[in-house]
């Protein structure tokens, strides 16, 4: 029985982007194993005249590389390049010890429109367990091949995939007096950048809302650190905070009603939370210590944050509401910035265990630390909406550049873009499903 | 003659770096919609360069002493502490603004790259409001102070090595 759902979504993707800067982009990884399912993407066939506007396959296997489950077969090792299901020998994907299969065409259809066919086999059984068409506007194709690689995930992990979703952070240009600070947003692979504010000043703390529809941030435009709020569909955007002194380190409630923030207009940074129905300020925390960098637990009874109340900076858990303050990092003399995953049980944090500034992940019951990098100024975690992969900051050759590593450490990659410094990286929830 | 028309030059230079910063302002544009829909108010970082007042600051005091030609205090990694000799410019800074009594002074305080950006900018305020404390017990009303802090975010040496970490833990006596 073939199954074959016909898609259209030509008119509801709200972030498709007018102007798509070039990819200037190079991925690179760093550290990889063999122990993932190993997948042949065939690459897909083209039916039109020039180029395609995307090569929707390699963006497929691309993602599939870089999440570390699986294990992508080298094209030259291809028997054969079907492109239906009329033209796979499975025995010849058995021979190269293929597990799985994809193949597929990009046909074109109209002046701006593009059919896409994909099926996803299993060679063992000798089965399709997948098979999708869509038809989409050449501005869409990218998109399209980040959903299909999530479902490609989900079908031979059990999990949900992280592909269709987006980055912000902020790259600067041209260091000394000209120097430009750009808030940019992209696909989660780091192409398909857009600036989506762009400053002489500082511009830090990027900070999605829980419906991927807004970033709050702190930016210095104003000669100091205010903070801001910013719509991504129509750029409309709000100043939330400019108290006396610093005014930092947003963080979003789950249910995006609150935000988190630390500021220090009593006279010394401690963590807020305003509430921005009634525009009601709330201070939570009551130290003269540094107390900054709030992150909301996913079920919104908890806030994690940074406080050097015992000498150092360290990590502290508190309820929602201020109360119940206890300490939860022990270990290294350096624990700051953490942010929870999606399972509530862990957190990601820049950890210094005496080798430097590194990614760790902190299990919250356990207590236990592990340190997933070993460069010596990372910085700026987030773990990617499934769990499965955090995203950082690092250093290469003195240049700000983006990483990510898989949660368990195993796998890592260089996210390497040909311009400017970049950093403060923050990865978004969900995108909005069909 | 050669000297009065280097100083006019600098200026004019510093002018001129003002003016550019004025025009620029911050731009902003939907993710994917109208690029120019949303502008910010020209007083975003239309108000003059940082860098240039400094300069000019500095060239204010040609004929004070040494402690205030000095405008720059350095701090030890994750601290805040004054050593002795950042004492003596913190409040030969203090005598200064109590003999001026219209002049006002910004404290800029700064972090190494270290540590995450956020704590270091907390951390920065703690340098800047040391300082400030210290010019406070001199005698200096602190409404004439003001404390701002970049964090990490304006390094004045590039490099990740402890000589440009050393320099870059400032906190900075603007006036």
């Amino acid at each position: 029985m073939r199954k074959l759902f016909v898609l259209f979504l030509s008119g509801w993707l709200a972030m498709s982007a007018a102007a798509v800067a070039r990819a200037d982009l190079e991925i690179e990884i760093t550290q990889g194993v063999e122990a993932g399912i190993p997948i042949a993407v065939v690459p897909f066939e083209w039916r039109g005249t020039g180029a395609p506007p995307q090569v929707v396959s390699d963006v497929i296997e691309a993602n599939l590389r870089r999440s570390g489950r699986f294990d992508t077969i080298p094209r030259e090792d291809f028997l054969s390049r079907p492109h239906d299901h009329s033209q796979v020998q499975f025995k010849e994907w058995r021979l190269i010890k293929a597990e799985a299969l994809v193949i597929g065409r990009v046909i074109r259809m109209k002046l701006d429109e593009y059919r896409v066919d994909f099926r996803l086999f299993d060679v063992f059984k000798g089965q399709q367990i997948g098979g999708f068409r869509y038809t989409v506007p050449g501005r869409d194709l990218r998109k399209l091949a980040h959903q299909i690689s999530d479902i490609i995930y989900h079908r031979l992990t059990g999990e949900r995939g992280a592909f269709d979703t987006r980055i912000a952070y902020v790259t600067v240009e041209n260091a000394g007096s000209n120097q430009r600070y750009l808030l940019q947003v992209a696909d989660s692979d780091g192409y398909a950048p857009r600036t989506i504010l762009e400053s002489r000043e500082p511009i830090l703390s990027p900070a999605w809302s829980p419906d991927g529809q807004i970033l709050a941030y702190v930016s210095f435009e104003k000669r100091r650190s205010m903070i801001y709020m910013q719509r991504l569909r129509d750029g409309k955007r709000d100043q939330v905070a400019a108290y006396e002194g610093v005014n930092g380190a947003p963080a979003w409630s789950p249910d995006g009603r609150s935000l988190a923030l630390a500021l220090s207009r009593d006279g010394n940074p401690e963590i807020y939370r305003l509430d921005m129905g009634s525009d009601q300020l709330r201070r939570l925390t009551q130290h003269h210590a540094i107390d900054t960098e709030p992150a909301w637990s996913p079920d919104g009874r908890h806030i994690v944050f940074t406080s050097d109340r015992s000498g150092k900076p360290q990590i502290y858990r508190m309820r929602a509401d201020g109360s119940g303050v206890e300490r939860l990092t022990f270990e290294g003399r350096y624990n700051a910035r953490a942010s929870y995953a999606a399972d509530g049980k862990r957190l990601t944090l820049v950890t210094n265990q005496g080798r430097g500034y590194q990614i760790g992940v902190f299990l919250i019951d356990s207590k236990g630390l592990l340190t997933l990098t070993d460069s010596t100024l990372d910085e700026s975690p987030s773990f990617a909406p499934n769990g499965a992969m955090i995203l950082y900051a690092t250093r290469q050759a003195g240049r700000g550049v983006l990483s990510a590593v898989s949660a368990d450490g195993r796998v890592k990659q260089l996210l390497k873009f040909q311009k400017g410094d970049v950093r403060e990286p923050a990865w978004s929830p969900y995108n909005r499903k069909l | 003659m050669r000297n009065k028309y280097s100083i006019a030059l600098v200026l004019l230079l510093a002018l001129t770096v003002t003016a550019c910063g004025g025009r620029k302002g911050v731009k902003e544009d939907a993710a994917g919609a109208a690029m120019d829909e949303q502008g910010v108010t020209a007083s975003g970082v239309g108000d003059g360069s940082g860098t240039s007042g400094q300069a000019l600051g500095m060239g204010g005091v040609a004929g004070a002493g040494d402690l205030l030609s000095r405008n720059k205090v350095y701090f030890e990694f994750d601290s805040a502490a004054v050593n002795a000799d950042s004492r003596a410019v913190i409040e030969a800074h203090a005598q200064y603004l109590i003999d001026n009594p219209s002049v006002t002074a910004v404290l800029e305080g700064h972090a190494d790259e270290r540590g995450t950006r956020e704590y270091n900018l907390a951390l920065g305020e703690r340098r800047s409001k040391a300082v400030a404390d210290i010019m406070s017990a001199y005698g200096v009303a602190l409404g004439r102070l003001q404390t701002i802090s970049y964090g990490e975010e304006r390094p004045e040496e590039l490099g990740s090595d402890e000589s440009a970490w050393a320099l870059n833990r400032r906190v900075i006596i603007l006036r």
